[in-house]
């Protein structure tokens, strides 16, 4: 079966002007199908973490086309950019970034809420199910900041399940955490894959993380080498 | 939009800074009840002074006066009429001073939908006699129940009851200073002798203070009926109109309608204190400038603690715009933030305003010139709580507006990169 393409870059170019001009991705062109575990890697200063805040629409300035679900991301309003960010992607960062204010429910629903595309009890209901998937739904009335390294990343990947998005990007997600949690945050990602077929997109420089997704893309120097 | 949700947000992040919060709330609280407090004692004060004066000058008062013919026989004579005539050592003409035809004036001005109410009255110059010395002075024949209605004069009593000047007939109400010259009490009778040489015995009912001396020296008051016995007039005797109208900025258009249309002169009060104003309006001027500066220093306070609250939550800021939260969402939570310190912090500023109000209503004030009041004047009216809240709620929103922009402009990839 010929699965669908989720995102697509191509001829992507990004330049540093400050202080100088330095070119630090050069002509990257990529694309990720439904379904696939992909890991980007390579040494620190590659351009990896770049790459994918460009591909998360974040990072506007760059050259080139994105096309996120087919639909070009060139010219469109911050706002929708947001929209689409709300809608289609999901986050998980190296720091667990949860906000501290709300408790870990809130925070699992928040991007749910602000989609509106379900009722706040429906809402509720959800991010339950998904903090259960994650084996954390005792935490669900804890406020965020009560919660271990491992716990709060466990978190951070349910709110980026809550809206069902195509595709969850994550920045080093593993890489703040020891190896045991770091094991249970892949195994999560394997099973995500695996079994719901969620397409994920994961920037790493840990090699064993990376050698057991399903493509690895290297990078040096702002290139794709492999 | 989803302003719940922002509201939710608005709500979290000022709860986490609640002692931060509440030290912006509680500098917007101090200069919203100075505002008010001030704003309420100086108007009141204003009142007070004014009304001294404004309480019983009538808005527009029709009269004969006494003044030259401008329409001399000269000019009227047709050889003479294109030439430039000088005439010299011309006299005033015709002394009367009563008003031709007033009950038909009286009607016409009472009919008319500007006018609150009229007061006709009666001035007669006379003498009281003491013993052996005569007094200047003046007798003004008032109706009592309209002049009490339109120009507060039973709030001006010293001693006695306004209306026993209509119940006692020939009675008087003598100004303090007269009374004292006198050495009148209530239930005396004093003598009082006219221009044209007529005595009368009048029996003293009350005491009058006005609070300017000069006029309390001099002046007592009669009822219509008394002051025309006292002339020797008949009863259709009217010399001044008094007119109260709704509206006091009409006074100057509504003198020159009614001098034409009933010949007769006819004189408004911003003509006749030209410079009544120019004290309150810089009075007031001063505490809404005061007020308002105050209230620019509340607002700092809150630009501060905003600014502040960007930077602790850079990254609550990054997330929630990675998470697909517009520029514009986080624009709102902060202007939110600021808009909510403003209105709790000026909903308390009107309450403890209203509290200072009333201690300062508390606090005792005598003067000789006015008898009725015996605590410091306040002024309650709704219009500076309202103005207060409104100003509370344009500064917060001013000062939450730059930094709300800055937290829209978070980059999330800078701060997450950064970390």
């Amino acid at each position: 079966m010929m699965q669908k393409t989720v995102l697509q870059s191509e001829h992507i170019n990004k330049y540093f002007r400050d202080p100088v001009k330095v070119q630090v991705l050069k002509d990257i062109t990529i694309s990720v199908n439904q379904g696939e575990f992909v890991a980007v890697t390579g040494k620190s200063g590659c351009g990896k973490s770049t790459l994918l805040y460009i591909l998360s629409t974040m990072d506007t300035d760059y050259e080139g086309d994105l096309r996120i679900d087919g639909d070009l991301m060139l010219g469109k309003t911050e706002p929708q950019l947001a929209k689409i960010r709300n809608e289609k992607i999901g986050f998980v960062f190296q720091f667990h970034y949860l906000l501290n204010e709300f408790s870990v429910l809130k925070n699992v629903m928040l991007p749910g809420l602000k989609l509106r595309k379900l009722s706040e009890e429906e809402l509720k209901h959800k991010a339950m199910e998904r903090l259960k998937m994650l084996g954390i739904e005792a935490m669900a009335p804890k406020m965020a900041y009560r919660l271990s390294g491992g716990e709060k990343q466990r978190v951070a990947i349910a709110r980026a399940l809550i809206n069902d998005p195509l595709i969850i990007m994550g920045d080093e997600p593993t890489g703040n955490l020891d190896k045991k949690n770091g094991d249970i945050v892949f195994d999560l990602f394997k099973q995500l894959c695996e079994e719901f077929n969620q397409t994920l997109l994961i920037v790493t420089h840990d090699q064993t993380f990376a050698e057991n997704t399903h493509r690895i893309i290297e990078m040096e120097d702002g290139r794709i080498i492999g | 939009m989803n302003l719940k949700l922002i509201a939710e947000i608005a709500k979290a992040l000022l709860l986490a800074r609640w002692r931060q919060s509440l030290v912006a709330a509680v500098g917007v609280t101090f200069s919203i009840a100075m505002f008010i407090a001030l704003l309420g004692f100086m108007n009141g004060l204003n009142g007070l002074l004014d009304g001294l004066m404004l309480n019983r000058t009538p808005h527009v008062r029709l009269y004969n006066d006494i003044q030259p013919n401008p329409n001399q026989p000269v000019n009227q004579s047709e050889a003479y009429k294109g030439g430039h005539n000088f005439i010299q050592s011309i006299k005033s003409s015709g002394g009367r001073v009563s008003l031709y035809n007033n009950a038909a004036i009286m009607q016409a001005v009472k009919a008319d939908p500007r006018v609150l109410g009229l007061a006709p009255k009666i001035s007669a110059p006379v003498l009281y006699n003491a013993g052996t010395i005569d007094i200047t002075g003046t007798v003004s024949g008032i109706e009592v129940a309209a002049e009490s209605r339109l120009f507060a004069f039973a709030d001006y009593m010293s001693a006695g009851k306004a209306i026993d000047l209509k119940n006692v007939s020939n009675s008087i109400i003598l100004g303090q200073g007269v009374a004292n010259k006198l050495l009148a009490e209530i239930g005396d009778v004093v003598q009082v002798t006219t221009s044209k040489g007529e005595q009368l015995p009048l029996k003293v009912v009350g005491f009058y203070q006005s609070g300017m001396k000069a006029q309390d020296d001099v002046q007592s008051y009669a009822s219509i009926a008394t002051a025309q016995k006292l002339l020797g007039e008949a009863n259709n005797y009217i010399t001044d109109i008094q007119v109260k109208l709704y509206d006091l900025t009409q006074a100057p258009a509504v003198a020159k309608e009614y001098a034409q249309r009933f010949q007769v002169d006819a004189v408004d009060i911003q003509t006749a204190n030209a410079d009544f104003e120019t004290g309150s309006s810089v009075r007031s001027l001063i505490s809404y400038v005061v007020g308002v500066v105050l209230l620019i220093v509340a607002g700092f306070g809150i630009y501060n603690i905003l600014n502040m609250m960007i930077y602790e939550k850079m990254d609550t800021i990054a997330i929630l715009k990675a998470t697909g939260f517009s520029g514009s969402d986080v624009r709102k939570v902060f202007l939110g933030i600021a808009i909510t310190i403003g209105i709790l912090g000026g909903l308390a500023g009107l309450i403890f305003g209203f509290l200072v109000s009333l201690l300062i209503d508390q606090v005792p004030f005598t003067t000789a010139s006015l008898p009725t009041v015996t605590t410091y004047p306040i002024d309650y009216n709704p219009i500076y709580y309202a103005i207060g809240l409104l100003f509370s709620l344009i500064t917060t929103y001013l000062a939450g507006v730059f930094p709300a922009r800055k937290a829209s402009r978070v980059d999330p990839v800078v701060i997450i990169r950064g970390k």
